[in-house]
């Protein structure tokens, strides 16, 4: 394992911070966005976000684990046979998953369980796998590490945007701060944004003014 | 009449996908025809319907606490729950390549209707989901409860991916804004299918 790590460092010629590089993280957060463009990790994107802290928490989790299997699945790619590729990456996933989740428990347990089982479907959201078949199964270590970053933030900022509106028009909350409340309003907050329902609707919403600024358009 | 209640309800009231979100992701790509969509649903089902129960199994005779006591008396004191996620993911990619080898063999034109899905499966949130619902259920499931469940759910996700795949045939004929062509407008369409099947939370069972 030892020698594997400091083969990479060698291999690393190229400054960390080069354009190409930077295109890694800055793409996923609009152009390339994972939720938006690539279709990937929608069911937790849509279930988590009812309120902004447990969102951003999901964010970092899987930030943390996009990154590191990425990293470490890109160290691996040469000897893994591709029959059974899934379930080697499904292995390292499961192992980075089963490590935040423990973190998690120890430190915020409040928002743990809140979380409940999404924690646990990180390992099938798709975004991770999505990222390992599609990046780190071809690029070197350091790129892959990178990649699995701007992804991570693709998702959180999409997580955030669409959780800082369900939060808002649902409960009348930022961060758990009653924001009509200090203004003197009286708002009941609108059920429908804590369903289900909203969430997808938020979300078209979201798709809808991205692709109107950037103009992407889908063919049939 | 308890089972039957229990196959309603994961149906219709916990629908994977309108009330948990689960599994979104094939629901979205792989529901532009309804013939495929019924194909993926199917394997969905069968998928479900082992898992489910099998790792039902698992979580009662080797990860519960104390689980380990039909082995020997000596390991009462242990509890394997922190090896859930690796042991479940483990047991559903498992049944996923047996199930492709066996169709592979014995039903080569469904398995090349299903090829491609298949494997996919494996990385399906619905499946892993199911299997961590039915451990986290009040009171405790039993062996028969956890098979129904895992087949109703089955059967929910595949009602709503045929239902949803049915209304985007006919959607390709329609003058949607540009923008919202493709995925905008099918996230609305499934927020407003969501919003239907609120309504058999009114059944009392």
């Amino acid at each position: 394992m030892s020698t594997e790590v400091a083969e990479v460092v060698e291999k690393k010629s190229e400054p960390l911070f080069s354009k190409k590089n930077r295109k890694l993280i800055t793409n996923p957060l609009d152009i390339d966005n994972p939720v938006t463009v690539q279709v990937l990790g929608i069911c937790s994107a849509l279930a988590v976000t009812t309120q902004m802290k447990p969102a951003m928490v999901m964010a970092i989790a899987l930030t943390v684990v996009t990154a590191s299997s990425n990293f470490i699945i890109s160290i691996m790619r040469n000897s893994i046979p591709s029959r059974i590729r899934i379930i080697v990456q499904l292995a390292v996933v499961s192992l980075w998953v089963i490590m935040v989740d423990q973190v998690l428990k120890a430190y915020v347990y409040d928002i743990w369980k809140q979380l409940s089982v999404f924690i646990g479907l990180i390992i099938t959201n798709c975004i991770v796998m999505g990222r390992l078949e599609a990046y780190a199964m071809g690029n070197k270590p350091g790129p892959s590490f990178l990649d699995g970053i701007g992804n991570g933030l693709g998702y959180g900022l999409i997580l955030m945007i669409v959780a800082f509106f369900r939060e808002l028009l649902g409960g009348g909350s930022i961060f758990g701060f009653k924001v009509f409340e200090a203004m003197g309003l009286d708002y009941k907050g609108n059920g429908l944004m804590l369903l289900p329902a909203g969430a997808c609707v938020i979300v078209g919403v979201v798709i809808w003014v991205q692709r109107s600024i950037n103009g992407y358009r889908e063919t049939h | 009449m308890d089972l039957v209640n229990l196959g309603i309800r994961s149906i219709f009231i916990d629908n994977m996908i309108f009330a948990y979100f689960l599994g979104m992701c094939s629901f979205l790509a792989i529901s532009k025809k309804v013939k495929t969509a019924f194909g993926l649903g199917m394997a969905v089902v069968f998928v479900l319907g082992v898992t489910v129960p099998l790792n039902w199994i698992i979580q009662e005779y080797v990860l519960n606490p104390g689980a380990l006591t039909w082995v020997s008396s000596d390991f009462a004191s242990i509890d394997l729950g922190f090896l859930q996620f690796i042991v479940f993911i483990s047991v559903i990619a498992a049944v996923v390549q047996l199930t492709e080898m066996a169709v592979e063999k014995f039903s080569p034109a469904l398995y090349g209707s299903l090829g491609i899905f298949l494997p996919l499966i494996a990385v399906n949130c619905a499946i892993l989901g199911g299997a961590l619902f039915m451990v986290g259920k009040n009171p405790p499931f039993s062996f028969a409860q956890s098979v129904v469940y895992g087949v109703g759910s089955g059967f929910g996700w595949m009602l709503a991916i045929v239902a949803l795949a049915g209304v985007r045939e006919k959607m390709k004929y329609s003058n949607v804004p540009g923008p919202l062509k493709g995925l905008g407008i099918t996230f609305i369409l499934v927020g407003l299918m969501s919003l239907g099947f609120l309504s058999f939370l009114g059944f009392s069972l």
